[in-house]
């Protein structure tokens, strides 16, 4: 059996008196899609800001290819999080920067293209996030919101990462747009062969960008399956999440 | 007895709260001075911010230093006259500009500036999740935000004092000249000779110390902002605060340690 290529064991954060993770434990094997779905201040966010480094974990074990990142030495915690291309919910475009530099901002960062050929490198990424050369020159404050994720996307995977992060990547777009934008991310992740780990409260999303699921709960994974059986689940936590009913066991939480 | 035990929790948490500001401050500052000094470097970004910092400052500190040594001119003629010692206005005048107002003015300008909107720039960024993106993209927040704008801080605020010391003398003279019925010849002598080349430099290195202040308060404070509108206001209003306090609370050290024998 492989070794996965994201290893999460016991990972525990408490922001003052709330714990926010309460143990998480999760697999995800390489080139494949795992969706994390869960109600909102449920630690998604944290879950995968933890496995990038931005926030510092209070206990667990977060491995990539088997090596534990938290126990790694700077430099080495470095590399194993460099193979990772991240999309944020709200784009976070840089607005001081043209697109184009948006774009090849991690490529010139890593010195791998000189900044005379980043422009057209940048063009060539957008066009595979279907955005035609005249929007390179543009700042990201003159595109639409849909535009902006594709950028984003684009940004995400200009480097082509081994692992992509996608955090609520169809949040704020129309159904549409938000399948356009799926169909890119499964398509981007197929042609690089990435292991991906996604965020979610669209549940038609995650079963378009998903293999597998797991639903985040007070803390922990209280389920994991195949993401094509996640509105099918008996999982009395799963069932009322992904039909978003009001009565079941986490409105029980709420109350409590 | 309750009312003495709130009144001594509070007293803690304000003094607690203090070396928790001070704190953080020490080691951001000392971040951000070590990235200065390790690559990768961005010469780009230091100039962008000596032009943010620095040229755009220019009319603000220039209009400043202008109406300073003309309302100087006035004000020490007034005083002086009494004592039939109006001579003394051009040396009082270029000494003041050089030594004190032209450093702490224009400081002062350039926080409510430039300190104000690195901070709200650096806030958005980071409400915005900009900050953690720049990790991701394997670049060090504090080398590409933080360490060029301290660089371009200490380069900025020196030139933009000079160009303020020559309008500063140049608003006392005209007034001096124009009003007060000096000779150009007598005021320009004047002022030339009580001026030594340290009364300059003095202010000069007071202009290099309140230029890495602003921008370290406008980085630090737009750094660590939270919260969204809100967060990134009450970051540029503490920005320029805190810069305009350890502004003049600096001005009382160096001035100390320069002019005190």
């Amino acid at each position: 059996m492989s070794i996965p290529k994201i290893r999460i064991r016991g990972l525990k954060k408490s922001f003052g008196e709330k714990k926010v993770l309460d143990g998480i434990d999760l697999d995800v094997m390489p080139g494949t899609g795992m969706v994390v779905i869960g109600g909102s201040g449920t630690g998604k966010s944290v879950l995968i800001k933890s496995i990038l480094g931005l926030v510092t974990p209070d206990a667990g074990v977060i491995e990539i290819d088997g090596e534990d990142v938290l126990k790694a030495s700077r430099g080495r915690a470095r590399e194993l999080r460099a193979q990772i291309g991240m999309l944020f919910q709200n784009g976070a475009l840089f607005d001081s920067l043209p697109v184009w530099e948006n774009v090849t901002f991690g490529l010139l960062a890593k010195k791998k293209i000189k900044r005379a050929a980043a422009r057209a490198k940048a063009v060539e990424v957008l066009a595979q996030v279907g955005l035609a050369d005249d929007v390179a020159g543009l700042s990201p404050s003159e595109l639409s919101g849909g535009m902006q994720k594709r950028v984003a996307l684009a940004r995400a995977i200009a480097s082509e990462p081994a692992i992509m992060f996608f955090d609520e990547p169809t949040t704020g777009l129309d159904p549409i747009m938000g399948a356009v934008i799926d169909e890119l991310i499964v398509d981007c992740v197929k042609k690089l062969g990435s292991t991906s780990i996604s965020i979610t409260h669209d549940m038609a999303s995650a079963q378009r960008i998903g293999d597998r699921a797991a639903m985040l709960y007070e803390g922990r994974v209280c389920w994991t399956g195949p993401a094509g059986e996640l509105m099918t689940s008996t999982d009395p936590v799963v069932d009322q999440f992904t039909h978003g009913r009001s009565h079941g066991p986490i409105k029980m939480a709420l109350r409590r | 007895m309750k009312f003495l035990l709130n009144w001594v929790a509070a007293l803690g948490a304000l003094v607690l709260g203090t070396v928790e500001f001070v704190g953080e401050l020490g080691i951001f500052a000392a971040s951000g001075i070590s990235h200065i000094f390790r690559p990768p470097y961005y010469p780009r970004l230091i100039g962008r911010s000596v032009m943010e910092i620095g040229f755009y400052s220019l009319p603000v500190v220039a209009l400043t230093a202008l109406f300073t040594g003309m309302v100087l001119a006035l004000q020490s003629y007034t005083g002086f006259s009494r004592f039939n010692a109006e001579s003394a206005i051009a040396s009082i005048v270029v000494l003041s500009v050089t030594r004190e107002l032209g450093p702490v003015l224009a400081g002062l300008m350039v926080s409510g500036r430039a300190g104000a909107a690195m901070a709200a720039e650096l806030g958005t960024m980071r409400v915005t999740d900009q900050i953690d993106a720049l990790s991701t993209l394997s670049t060090e927040p504090m080398k590409y935000l933080v360490a060029p704008r301290l660089v371009a801080g200490v380069i900025a605020m020196p030139l933009l004092v000079l160009v303020a010391d020559v309008l500063g003398v140049m608003g006392g003279f005209l007034v001096s000249t124009e009003k007060l019925g000096f000779t150009p010849a007598t005021y320009l002598v004047s002022t030339f000779t009580n001026l030594k080349s340290e009364d300059v430099v003095s202010g000069l290195i007071k202009a290099a110390a309140f230029g890495f202040i602003i921008s370290l308060m406008g980085c630090f404070n737009g750094y660590r902002s939270k919260g969204g509108a809100q967060g990134v206001g009450a970051a540029t209003t503490s920005a320029v605060v805190t810069a305009s306090i350890l502004i003049l609370a600096v001005d009382y050290i160096l001035t100390q340690v320069l002019f005190v024998k």
